[in-house]
């Protein structure tokens, strides 16, 4: 019981930190590998907006969140998209500016125990024996409903369609008359945004450290590898498969190996299947 | 002068002409327009251990020399191969374990240790990317950034190798000329073996399964061979420079395999010149000493040349080398369109 | 049936998820004759392709080459026993001058083994033995042709680069994945004594075809097929004689064509 609760929220905080950087790379084809530094910059929007200019908290993430959906959108403006197809550039560059930011925080001193955000729900409850407390439960809820809207918002929404029109062939889209510059950008945004309502999510259980940007990066390319670079179904899946072995590996052999288990999923599924559970590039390769 | 008006006309150089064929090397002066910048190079690199003010930066130096190493692998298998390899320090970790390995538990003297780790990490290294040469592009970088990490975190969670405090007590070079002039002897010699092997049939070969692996496989080449080989000649590069870190700092640990061995080679190589081989060594000697300098700013440096980097990948990606070997080969002026 | 075919093909099905691309194809080669596969656009015609040569790995069936199983092999290694293929999208080495383009397939073992185009002895310096080769397969040797820069060379050389390549094997079979298509008339008009010539020297060639007059004159045989499947085989005289044919060609005046001018 107690694997399976803490299972389902050690995924579902795993694809809530992939999913922005599954929607990034399904729609632009970039890799964004500043992910993990915009999930960071959010927390620390946040605390200061909370903080430092005494806001109400609830305002504070909605600022947070379009202050971080506006530094994706001008990344994507002014550097990426002049990289833009070009692969080693790409990663190269986003690389360099998580790096930047990253590390730029850490300087600024940003480090340490100090930096925390105030749980949504103080409180547990039991749950078939096991405590979960109300901060958790609300997590799993609202990374469930956020997973929905999504859902809703690309299938049925004019822009949500573009966005998937543009994700499947960007040349066809173009002649269609989709912008595909502007959708990438909005796509960046999009990406930042999740990125930062992860952080909102996930950062009140601990502190706000540097180091965890660079530890969600990778989780959140393992998870998008894992499931198929680009397919949010197989990222949302590939989340619950590394959550679970995870936290198995944690009860059974020790927490140490955490880390490697996940690691070890990435190498290995590239290995033997390089397409990820749901991707659909191998297929098309196949075909010559 | 109006950008829409008036274009700028490069113009070969006449003694560039004349001095593309071997056989056109009729004078003294063409003869010395080709060799002056191999020369400039190989004085530059020899006399630097002379020009060092002092031991701390004789150091320097070495570093230098073990980043362009790395630099040099990266390029040379970035773009002469088609694999973006993010993981030099993978390379690093292995050769310098291996090093240490063979020093304290075998007690080889640092002559046997340096050549044995080149081989051996060279191959093991190369065995345990081998299932991940088929990948192409993002997939093989993304796997090569995790190979260091996947290693570090082996190594501490089995807790061998000295765990998380390394292997310590590791011979070091019998004094610190030996100790610079082979590092600076290896890169010599990498840098121009290297531009002689791209330049044979081999290179041709690497570079043709770059572009259109699928008409290499028609033409009945083992692409895979081939690839094996590139990341054998390229780790054995990283594990050389790994092996020379050990004994020169006489320690090898967990830290081998961190970031800053993967990132900064990268980041030379976009300064000094893509695909030129020389412009990483360019690049190396530039940014190590910089971010030496800037040392007393801690992780800001690190901030530093993540933004040069993005400003050259943005502004002058040719690089360096590309630039200086234009304006030697080439005029320049503006003419009226 | 064909006394020790060079290639035989025995209930080839390839299917992509659920589409079924091949469905239960078999027919033979005989050593040194010319087969010429026709068929629709979408009827599976490069998809043999990519089967015989390793390309893509048949969901059922066996590929025989000399009476040896090479079903599922890799690709390299079936070049290496002599089956070589042109791509129906070419694919030359564009950044290199069309003479380098050979020296990667001189490179390879089997071109190694066989000993360079002129028989036996050492290979020679490869960039003379690719030179000998272009002029063979007509490139201008004398001209600054063989030197360009591949990008810069018109289809009619692209053609010829890919049919350069697998010469350069020494091939004992070459499948042409529609040497004709996008070339003018009188390009055609040169590389059909090309082809003739190729089948004079030994080489059992497989093409496949849309421009149904060059092939019905080169061709010894022709294989039809449709939607996956495999219509008829005969001489050029029985299969423009078959009713099916002109079903699956319904409307198109090229067998028209073919007809009168046969």
């Amino acid at each position: 019981m107690q694997i399976i609760v803490y299972g389902t929220i050690n995924s579902v905080s795993l694809a809530l930190m992939a999913l922005g950087f599954a929607m990034v790379y399904g729609i632009s084809r970039v890799p964004n590998f500043a992910h993990g530094a915009l999930y960071i910059v959010c927390g620390f929007v946040c605390w200061i907006f909370l903080n430092s200019l005494g806001l109400n908290y609830f305002l504070a993430i909605i600022l947070s969140l379009l202050v971080n959906a506006l530094i994706g959108a001008l990344m994507y403006r002014f550097v990426l998209i002049r990289v833009r197809g070009m692969n080693i550039s790409e990663i190269i560059g986003s690389y360099a500016i998580g790096l930047a930011i990253l590390e730029g925080l850490r300087w600024g001193g940003f480090k340490g125990m100090t930096y925390t955000l105030p749980v949504f729900m103080e409180g547990s409850i039991t749950l078939g024996g096991v405590p979960v407390d109300y901060h958790r439960l609300l997590m799993m809820i609202i990374g469930v409903v956020l997973v929905g809207l999504l859902w809703a918002f690309t299938h049925y929404t004019k822009l949500g369609l573009a966005l998937q029109g543009m994700a499947q062939d960007e040349r066809a889209a173009l002649m269609l008359g989709i912008d595909s510059d502007l959708m990438a950008t909005l796509a960046m945004a999009f990406g930042a945004m999740l990125a930062g309502v992860a952080a909102i999510l996930i950062l009140p259980l601990g502190n706000i450290v540097v180091e965890s940007g660079y530890h969600v990066l990778i989780m959140s390319i393992a998870v998008c590898i894992v499931g198929g670079l680009g397919s949010w179904m197989g990222a949302i899946v590939a989340a619950f498969l590394i959550g679970f072995t995870q936290i198995l590996t944690v009860v059974y052999i020790g927490s140490h190996f955490q880390m490697v288990v996940a690691i070890l999923a990435i190498i290995l599924t590239l290995i033997v299947k390089p397409s990820g559970l749901f991707g659909r590039q191998h297929e098309l390769e196949e075909r010559v | 002068m109006d950008i829409a008006q008036a274009r700028k006309e490069r113009i070969d150089r006449g003694i560039k002409v004349r001095s593309d064929g071997l056989y056109a090397l009729m004078s003294l002066k063409e003869l010395s327009y080709l060799t002056l910048p191999r020369f400039l190079l190989i004085a530059g690199m020899l006399s630097l251990p002379f020009l060092m003010p002092g031991m701390y930066w004789q150091r320097v130096i070495s570093i230098v020399c073990i980043y362009s190493l790395l630099a040099l692998s990266f390029d040379f298998l970035a773009h002469y191969v088609g694999l973006v390899c993010l993981g030099g320090a993978f390379f690093i970790g292995m050769g310098g374990y291996i090093a240490g390995i063979l020093n304290t538990y075998f007690g080889l003297p640092p002559v046997l240790t340096i050549p044995l780790a080149t081989i051996i990490g060279g191959a093991l290294s190369t065995f345990l990317l081998l299932p991940c040469l088929p990948l192409k592009g993002v997939y093989f970088a993304i796997v090569t950034l995790m190979y260091p990490l996947f290693m570090a975190r082996i190594i501490e969670a089995f807790d061998i190798f000295g765990g998380t405090d390394g292997i310590i007590g590791i011979d070091s070079f019998s004094n610190h000329w030996v100790e610079q002039y082979v590092v600076i002897g290896v890169v010599l010699g990498f840098v121009f073996g290297l531009r002689r092997l791209v330049n044979m049939d081999i290179g041709l070969i690497f570079t043709a399964i770059m572009d259109n692996d699928q008409a290499v496989k028609a033409s009945g080449i083992n692409i895979t061979l081939y690839r094996a080989l590139a990341v054998f000649i390229a780790s054995s590069m990283g594990c050389l420079g790994g092996a020379c870190i050990t004994h020169i700092y006489m320690w090898s640990g967990i830290s081998q395999f961190a970031l800053d061995f993967s990132i900064l080679p990268i980041a030379a190589t976009v300064i000094g010149g893509a695909g030129t081989l020389v412009g990483p060594v360019l690049g190396c000697l530039i940014l190590v000493p910089v971010s030496e300098l800037l040392r007393d700013f801690g992780t800001l440096r690190i901030v530093f040349y993540a933004v040069i980097l993005v400003a050259f990948i943005l502004f002058k990606s040719e690089g360096i080398m590309e630039f200086v070997q234009r304006k030697y080969e080439q005029f320049e002026r503006w003419t009226k369109i | 049936m064909i006394e020790d075919p060079i290639l035989k093909v025995v209930g080839l099905t390839k299917k992509f998820g659920g589409v079924t691309a091949l469905s239960d194809v078999s027919f033979e080669v005989g050593e040194g004759e010319i087969l010429g596969i026709i068929g629709p656009n979408g009827s599976g015609k490069t998809t043999i392709v990519n089967n015989i040569t390793g390309f893509i790995k048949p969901s059922s069936g066996m590929i025989f080459f000399k009476g040896k199983n090479i079903t599922g092999q890799k690709p390299h290694k079936i070049a290496d026993m002599g089956v070589t293929r042109t791509f129906q999208v070419m694919r030359p080495y564009y950044s290199l001058p069309a003479y380098k383009n050979l020296v990667i397939p001189l490179f390879s073992p089997r071109a190694r083994r066989t000993g360079g185009w002129r028989g036996g002895g050492r290979l020679g310096d490869r960039h003379t033995v690719s030179i000998d080769i272009l002029e063979e397969i007509g490139f201008e040797r004398d001209s600054y042709i063989p030197f360009k820069t591949t990008s810069t060379l018109p289809t009619g050389y692209l053609k010829r680069l890919e049919l350069a390549r697998c010469l350069s094997l020494k091939p004992e079979i070459i499948i042409c994945d529609e040497v004709f298509s996008g070339l003018s008339m009188s390009e055609i008009a040169s590389m059909v004594p090309l082809i003739e010539r190729l089948q004079m020297d030994g080489i059992t060639i497989v093409m496949i075809e849309h421009r149904l007059r060059e092939l019905f004159r080169v061709a010894n045989r022709i294989m039809v097929m449709n939607f996956g499947e495999k219509l008829i085989e005969g001489s050029p005289d029985e299969v423009m004689a078959d009713a099916g044919v002109k079903e699956a060609y319904f409307g198109s005046e090229e067998v028209e064509e073919v007809m009168t001018y046969a």
